[in-house]
C-alpha cells in the first residue's frame, strides 16, 4: 500500500504542470511512511564502482552547529570554527592525525590574516606541521570543491587519506579602509622624511575614512543574489505563497529531524567564555500567516523573496574524512558512503545565477548511468525557496530543457518525499564555505538510516556555477 | 540656482548635430474599415482591472494614428461605463515598444495647419479624459515610449517601466521641428519641473527607465527577466502586466497614492518655481540659450518655450489652445518638412538594400591603429565583432588600444556600461603587429596613411594572408577605390568604407563601390556598417566619391573668401549662422590642413576649373609652416591643451595678407558669402546625382547632413533645392558665375529642375 501511495505521490507534481503548487500536508505525513520504504526497487546499476579507478569513501563527517551570524560564535575567528570541526572529526573517527596526508578547506569571505585557513586550522587542531593543507574558494560550493579536490588527490594516487572541510564566519567580515586611505597609508610607510610624511598627510580628506564593505553583489553584474533570486522567481512564475510554503516545509522538517536526533553530523562546540553549543539555532517553524506579513527584502515593494523564505547569514564549519576504500578497510573503518561521479556546471551569472542544480542533476545522472528513479535521497542546497522552486520548474519544463539545456525533453522532478527530508539551508543555515560537506553527510546519513543506495547532492553558487555529486551508500 | 540648472540641462541642446532617431515613426496608412473588429487595441478584464493591450497590426512598433486613437476612445468609454471595472492598465503587446510616437505620415499628409491643430485637439481632449478618469489608469511601459506615447503615459495616474536598455522615454518632437502636441507641454512641467521639462522637450533626448524614475517620470521599475517558463521578452511583458495589475488594484483600493515623494532638491526647485520672478528668469535664460544655439534657424524650440510659458502663466485652457495652434503652425514650416524628410531618409539609410551576405562577418581585422582605425575598432567590438587591430609599431598600436579603451570607459562614466561590460567588450579586441589570425578574417578594413603607394603595399601584403572570401575595405576619404583595387588579385572583393571622424560619434558611413565590386561584397560592407550602428549611403567610385567631392568646392570658396579679407572668425560665424554646426575655418582645422591640401590638389586635377577659385597657395604655405590645424596645435586658430576659448593664429596674418585679392562688393554681402558657399556645395551634390555617383537624393541629403554637417534645418542639398526653389538657386549661381566664372555654372540637372517647376527631387 505504501508503495502505491508513493507512486501516486511521485507522479503528483508532474501531472499538475500548469498549477505547480506544493501541498505540504501530504509531504509531512508521508515522510514517515517513506522511512519504511527500503531500496527494494531494481536500480539501473548495481554499483557505480569503475574498473581501474580507486573506490573512494567518506568515512564520516561532522559539523559544528550552524548559528545565525552575530550569535554565540561572534567573537571567534573563522579558523576557530574550522578547528572545532576538525577536533570534532578527530573525536568522532578516532583517526590518528599522522595518517592524514593532506587537508583542504573551502571558504568564501576570507579573513585576510588566515588566508590559507586550512593550514591555520590544522595546526590549531593539533595536526602535525608536516601535513600540507590548502584552501579553495568557489562561492557556495567551496566545500564541495574541497571534497572533490580530495577525491582527485586520492584517485590519482597522490594521497590515501584527506580531510576536507569548509568554514564561514559571517559575524566578522573584513571591512577595509577605502582605496584612497590604503594608498595613503602605504605611501606613508615608504615616506622617509618628516616633510614627505606631512605632505602626504595634508592630502588626507575626510571621505578617505568611508569604509569598504565586501561586495554582497555579483561582481560581474552588480546584482545581489536575492535580487536575482526574485527575478528568477518571476521568470518561472513562482508565487510568494509557494515560496513561503516551501520555506515552512524546510523549517518543519528540520525541526522534526532535530527533535528526533537525526542530525547526527552535529558535534557540540564549547565556545570559550560561553556555553556549549549543541544545536543549530536557525530552525524556526512559523506560520504562513506570519510569513505573509513580511515585506519583500530585495525587489521593493512588490517582489516575492523575503527574509523568511531565504537562507540567513550563518556561522559554521564542517569537515569530512575521505579515504581510499582499501585504506579505510585496512584501518578497520566501516565507511558511510562512496563518493562517486561528480561535476561542475556554469551558466549566465545574470539571468541563470542559481540554476546550477537544474543543469547539473541530469548531467551527473547521465554520467553515472542512473535515472531520477534510482535516487533514494536528494540533498539540494536551499539558497532561497525561490531558487529551489525555480530549479524544479526548470527541470519540469520541456520548453526550458529544449531551449536552454540542449535536451529533447524535460529532466523531471525529484519526488518531494525523497527531497531534503531533514531540512535544508533555509532552516539549518548556510555558512557559505561549509554547506557542501553538510549536504554530502546528510545524504549519506539518510541513506544509512532510511535504506536506499544512491543519493544525489546538488548546489548552486555565485558566478552562475553549480555542482552535483552521486553518493552511494556503503553496503552494510 | 534654478536658472543655472535649467541652463545646464540645456547644454546638450544641439539640434543641428545630434539628430537621433525621433519618436515619430513612418508607417504607411493602413486604412482599416471602421466596421472591422478592433485591430489596434483589445482589452481583457483581470478581476476588476481592465488590461488594455495596444498592438498595431503588421508593424514592429505602435504608432498613434487616427485608427488607434478611435479605438482607444471606444475602449476607454467601455471601461468607464462598466460597473465591473474599477481600474485599468495600458500596455503594449509588442516587446520593445510601448508607443513610439505619432504617425509621421498622418501629420505630413495634412494640407493646412488647421488640420494639424485639429488632430492635436482631439488627442488633447482624449488624454484629458484619461487624466481625469475616476478609475485609476496605470501605464505599463516596456520599450520605447516617445512623443505621443509619452504624452499618453503621463496623462495616466501611475507609470511602471521595465528597467532595460530598450525602454526609453522622451519627447523627440523638437528634432522634427514640431512640439509635443497632445498635452505634453502642459503636463511635463508639472511632472518633472520646469527645468526638467525644458530639457526633455528642447533636446528631445531619450531618457532611460532608471533615470526616468529618479526624475519622477515613472513611479515604479520592473526588472527584465531572464529565461524561465517562456522566452525572456515574453515573460517580462507578462510580469510587467502582473505587477501593473496589482498596482492598479491598490490604487483603486486607495492602498497607495499616485502622489510621489519629492526629494529635497526637487521640493526646493518646485518652490522656487512658484516665484514669478524666478520663472521669468528661467524663461529668459532658456530663450537666450536656445537663440544662441539655434541662431534662430529653428522655430520649434522657441515655440515650445512660448507654449510652456502660456500654460504656466495663463492657465491650462490657454496652454492647451496655444499648444494645438503652435503645433499646427510648426507642422507647416519648411524646417519641419526638412527635418521630417531627413528622418524618412535616415530610416531608409538604416536598411540593408543589398540583402544578407553569403558569409557573415565574424572576424574583422583593421590595419592602422590611428584615430580612424581605432575608432572603427571601437564601434566594432562594441557590437560583438571579434576585431584585430594591427599597426606597424608598438607605440602606435598602444595609442590605438588606449583610444578604444577610453571610448568604452567614457560610457562607463556615463553609466551606460558597467565596468565589467566594458572589460568583456574590450576582450573582443586583439592588438598585434603581425598578420597572425588574418587567415580567419572575413573582412579587413585598412585605415593606413592616405598614400596610394602605401595602400598598394598593404593590399598586397594582406592578400597574401587572407582567405578567399575575405573582403578588403579601404577607409579613404579621397583616393579612388578603383586605383587602390588596381593591384588586387580579386578586385571584386575590394570596396571603399569611408568613415567620418570621430568614428564613434559620427553616424555616417559612405560605402564606395567600383565597377568590379561584387554585390556580395557590398552586402557584407553594408551589413557590417549597420552592425556598427551607422547610417549608410552607397555611392559609386570617383574622385572624392560623394562627400569629399561636395566639400571640396565649398572649401575652395572658403579660401577665396578668406583671401578677400573676411577673417576666420567672421567666416565661422557666417557659416554657423547659416546652420552649419562647425564654422568653415574651424572645420578646416579639424579636418587637417594637410589633408585638405592633399584633397584639393587631387580633386583639382580631376575636375579642373570647377574646383578652383581659392588659391591653393594658402594651404601649401600653411602646411609648410606646420599649421596643420588642431592636430599640430596651430591652424587658423591656436589650440592648447585645457584651453577652451580659441584664439586666432596671428602668424596667419602674413600669409593671408600676401595672398589677398580685392573683394567684389556686389557679391560680398554676408548673405552672398553664405550663399556662395552653399550653392557651390549644392551644385556639386546635384551633379553627383546627375552623374550617377549618387543613387538617390535621399542618400545625398543624409551624406551631406550626417557626414559634412550641412544644415539639418535645410534638410540636405536636395531638400534645400526643393524647398528653396531650383530657380532661385540657379539665379544665384548665375549671378556669382557672372562675377567669378565657371566654378558657379549650374549643372544640367539643376537647370532642368529650374525650368520645370513641377520637377522635385522628392515627389
Amino acid at each position: 500500500m505504501t508503495s502505491i501511495l508513493i507512486c501516486t505521490f511521485r507522479n503528483l507534481p508532474s501531472t499538475s504542470e500548469s498549477h505547480f503548487t506544493f501541498s505540504l500536508i501530504p509531504v509531512l505525513t508521508q515522510s514517515f511512511a517513506v522511512q519504511s520504504h527500503k531500496a527494494t526497487q531494481t536500480k539501473s546499476k548495481k554499483t557505480l564502482a569503475k574498473p581501474n579507478i580507486r573506490n573512494i569513501v567518506v568515512v564520516d563527517g561532522v559539523r559544528i552547529p550552524f548559528l545565525h551570524s552575530g550569535t554565540s560564535y561572534k567573537d571567534l575567528m573563522p579558523h576557530d570554527l574550522a578547528r572545532a570541526a576538525l577536533t570534532g572529526l578527530l573525536h568522532r573517527t578516532s583517526v590518528p592525525k599522522e595518517v592524514v596526508d593532506h587537508l583542504v578547506f573551502g571558504t568564501v569571505i576570507q579573513e585576510v590574516k588566515t588566508s590559507n585557513i586550512a593550514k591555520e586550522a590544522a595546526l590549531g587542531a593539533g595536526f602535525s606541521e608536516k601535513i600540507p593543507a590548502h584552501t579553495v574558494s568557489m562561492a557556495c560550493i567551496s566545500s564541495n570543491q574541497a571534497m572533490t579536490t580530495g577525491v582527485g588527490l586520492i584517485a590519482s594516487g597522490q594521497c590515501d587519506v584527506v580531510v576536507a572541510g569548509g568554514v564561514e564566519l559571517m559575524s566578522d567580515i573584513p571591512i577595509r579602509h577605502s582605496r584612497k586611505m590604503r594608498k595613503m597609508m602605504l605611501d606613508l610607510n615608504k615616506a622617509k622624511t618628516m616633510g614627505q610624511r606631512l605632505a602626504l598627510i595634508s592630502k588626507f580628506r575626510l571621505n578617505f575614512l568611508a569604509p569598504e564593505l565586501p561586495a554582497v553583489a555579483e561582481f560581474s553584474t552588480g546584482e545581489t543574489m536575492g535580487h536575482s533570486a526574485d527575478r528568477m522567481a518571476a521568470a518561472f512564475a513562482v508565487s510568494r505563497l509557494e515560496q513561503d510554503e516551501y520555506a515552512l516545509r524546510s523549517h518543519s522538517l528540520a525541526k522534526k529531524a532535530q527533535d528526533e536526533g537525526l542530525l547526527s553530523d552535529v558535534v557540540p562546540f564549547k565556545v570559550p567564555g560561553k556555553d556549549t553549543v549543541t544545536k543549530d539555532n536557525g530552525v524556526r517553524p512559523s506560520s504562513l500567516e506570519q510569513m505573509a506579513k513580511l515585506k519583500p527584502a530585495f525587489i521593493k515593494p512588490y517582489g516575492t523573496v523575503t527574509a523568511a523564505n531565504s537562507s540567513f547569514l550563518t556561522d559554521g564549519a564542517s569537515a569530512v574524512l575521505i579515504m581510499a576504500e582499501e585504506k579505510a578497510l585496512a584501518m578497520g573503518y566501516k565507511p558511510k558512503a562512496y563518493m562517486r561521479d561528480f561535476l561542475y556546471v556554469s551558466q549566465d551569472p545574470k539571468d541563470q545565477l542559481l540554476l546550477g542544480p537544474a543543469y547539473a542533476t541530469p548531467k551527473v545522472l547521465e554520467k553515472a548511468g542512473l535515472t531520477m528513479n534510482d535516487i533514494d535521497a536528494f540533498e539540494f542546497h536551499e539558497a532561497f525557496a525561490s531558487q529551489i522552486l525555480s530549479n524544479f520548474k526548470a527541470m519540469d519544463s520541456d520548453w526550458f530543457a529544449q531551449n536552454y539545456m540542449g535536451r529533447k525533453t524535460k529532466v523531471g522532478l525529484p519526488p518531494l518525499e525523497k527531497f531534503n527530508t531533514w531540512g535544508g539551508s533555509l532552516s539549518l543555515g548556510h555558512p557559505f564555505g561549509a554547506t557542501g560537506c553538510r549536504l554530502v553527510m546528510t545524504a549519506a546519513n539518510r541513506l544509512q538510516r532510511n535504506g536506499g543506495q544512491y543519493g544525489l547532492v546538488a548546489a548552486c553558487a555565485a558566478g552562475g556555477q553549480g555542482h552535483a555529486m552521486i553518493v552511494e551508500a556503503y553496503p552494510k | 540656482m534654478v536658472a543655472s540648472r535649467a541652463i545646464g540641462s540645456l547644454r546638450r541642446f544641439a539640434a543641428s548635430r545630434t539628430f537621433r532617431p525621433p519618436g515619430y515613426i513612418c508607417r504607411n496608412f493602413t486604412r482599416s474599415s471602421a466596421l472591422l473588429a478592433r485591430t489596434y487595441i483589445n482589452y481583457g478584464v483581470k478581476g476588476d482591472v481592465a488590461v488594455v493591450r495596444i498592438n498595431s497590426p503588421n508593424s514592429k512598433v505602435n504608432t498613434l494614428n487616427k485608427e488607434l486613437h478611435a479605438e482607444l476612445v471606444e475602449v476607454m468609454n467601455e471601461i468607464w461605463a462598466s460597473d465591473q471595472i474599477r481600474s485599468a492598465v495600458l500596455i503594449s503587446s509588442k516587446p520593445g515598444c510601448f508607443i513610439a510616437g505619432a504617425d509621421i505620415n498622418m501629420l505630413s499628409s495634412c494640407k493646412t495647419s488647421q488640420e494639424v491643430t485639429q488632430i492635436s485637439q482631439e488627442a488633447q481632449s482624449m488624454f484629458e479624459k484619461v487624466e481625469k478618469s475616476p478609475k485609476p489608469i496605470v501605464a505599463a511601459i516596456s520599450g520605447s515610449c516617445l512623443g505621443g506615447g509619452l504624452e499618453l503615459a503621463i496623462s495616466c495616474h501611475y507609470r511602471i517601466a521595465t528597467k532595460d536598455k530598450k525602454t526609453v522615454l522622451g519627447s523627440p518632437e523638437v528634432l522634427l521641428g514640431i512640439l509635443p502636441g497632445a498635452g505634453g507641454t502642459q503636463r511635463l512641467p508639472k511632472m518633472v519641473g520646469i527645468p526638467g521639462a525644458f530639457d526633455m522637450m528642447l533636446t528631445g533626448r531619450n531618457i532611460r527607465a532608471d533615470k526616468a524614475k529618479k526624475m519622477g517620470l515613472v513611479d515604479q521599475l520592473v526588472e527584465p527577466l531572464g529565461p524561465g517558463i517562456k522566452p525572456p521578452e515574453e515573460r517580462t511583458i507578462e510580469y510587467l502586466e502582473e505587477v501593473a495589475v496589482t498596482f492598479a488594484k491598490e490604487l483603486a483600493d486607495k492602498k497607495i497614492s499616485p502622489k510621489r515623494d519629492k526629494g529635497l532638491v526637487e521640493k526646493l526647485t518646485s518652490y522656487a518655481m512658484t516665484i514669478p520672478f524666478i520663472r521669468q528668469q528661467v524663461y529668459k535664460k532658456v530663450e537666450e540659450k536656445v537663440q544662441k544655439q539655434t541662431k534662430g534657424l529653428y522655430p520649434a524650440p522657441l515655440k515650445i518655450i512660448e507654449v510652456v510659458k502660456t500654460g504656466i502663466e495663463q492657465g491650462n485652457d490657454a496652454g492647451y489652445l496655444s499648444e494645438s495652434q503652435k503645433f499646427g503652425e510648426l507642422a507647416m514650416t519648411k524646417e519641419s518638412k526638412a527635418l521630417m524628410g531627413l528622418y524618412h531618409s535616415q530610416v531608409q539609410c538604416k536598411r540593408n538594400k543589398f540583402g544578407a551576405p553569403q558569409k557573415d562577418v565574424k572576424h574583422l581585422a583593421i590595419l592602422g591603429a590611428g584615430l580612424m582605425g581605432a575608432g572603427i575598432a571601437q564601434v566594432s567590438v562594441d557590437k560583438g565583432l571579434k576585431t584585430i587591430l594591427k599597426d606597424a609599431t608598438l607605440p602606435a598600436l598602444g595609442r590605438g588600444q588606449q583610444q578604444v579603451f577610453n571610448g568604452l570607459n567614457d560610457k562607463v562614466k556615463k553609466k551606460s556600461l558597467t565596468s565589467f561590460e566594458r572589460d568583456s567588450i574590450f576582450s573582443n579586441l586583439t592588438g598585434q603587429l603581425d598578420y597572425q589570425g588574418f587567415e580567419k578574417a572575413d573582412m579587413v578594413i585598412e585605415a593606413v596613411f592616405e598614400d596610394l603607394n602605401i595602400k598598394h603595399k598593404v593590399l598586397k601584403e594582406v592578400e597574401a594572408v587572407i582567405p578567399d572570401h575575405c573582403v578588403f575595405a579601404s577607409n579613404t576619404s579621397a583616393l579612388p577605390i578603383s586605383k587602390i583595387a588596381a593591384v588586387s588579385k580579386r578586385p571584386e572583393k575590394v570596396i571603399g568604407m569611408h568613415y567620418f571622424s570621430p568614428v564613434d560619434k559620427m553616424q555616417l558611413l559612405e560605402i564606395i563601390t567600383t565597377e568590379k565590386t561584387s554585390k556580395d561584397t557590398t552586402a557584407s560592407a553594408v551589413t557590417v556598417g549597420l552592425q556598427q550602428g551607422k547610417v549608410i549611403i552607397v555611392v559609386k567610385d570617383g574622385p572624392g566619391f560623394y562627400t569629399t567631392r561636395c566639400l571640396a568646392p565649398m572649401m575652395s570658396e572658403v579660401i577665396k573668401i578668406l583671401q578677400e579679407g573676411v577673417g576666420p572668425k567672421k567666416l565661422d560665424s557666417l557659416t554657423t549662422g547659416f546652420g552649419f554646426p562647425v564654422g568653415a575655418a574651424t572645420l578646416m582645422d579639424e579636418v587637417g590642413v594637410d589633408v585638405a591640401n592633399h584633397v584639393s590638389e587631387d580633386l583639382g586635377k580631376a575636375f579642373g576649373e570647377r574646383f578652383g577659385s581659392g588659391s591653393g597657395e594658402l594651404l601649401k604655405q600653411m602646411v609648410s609652416k606646420g599649421f596643420l590645424g588642431r592636430k599640430s596645435g596651430k591652424g587658423f586658430y591656436i589650440y592648447e591643451e585645457g584651453v577652451k576659448s580659441k584664439n586666432l593664429n596671428s602668424d596667419m596674418d602674413s600669409i593671408l595678407a600676401s595672398l589677398k585679392v580685392p573683394p567684389k562688393p556686389d557679391v560680398s554681402s554676408d548673405e552672398d558669402i553664405q550663399y556662395r558657399l552653399v550653392t557651390r556645395f549644392v551644385n556639386e551634390a546635384v551633379m553627383c546625382l546627375q552623374e550617377g555617383i549618387l543613387a538617390t537624393p535621399a542618400e545625398g541629403d543624409i551624406g551631406a547632413v550626417f557626414g559634412l554637417g550641412f544644415p539639418p534645418c535645410l534638410g540636405g542639398p536636395f531638400r534645400f533645392v526643393d524647398l528653396y526653389g531650383a530657380q532661385k538657386v540657379v539665379d544665384r549661381l548665375r549671378r556669382y558665375e557672372a562675377a567669378y566664372g565657371k566654378q558657379f555654372t549650374p549643372c544640367q540637372l539643376l537647370i532642368d529642375h529650374a525650368n520645370s517647376p513641377n520637377k522635385k527631387f522628392y515627389q
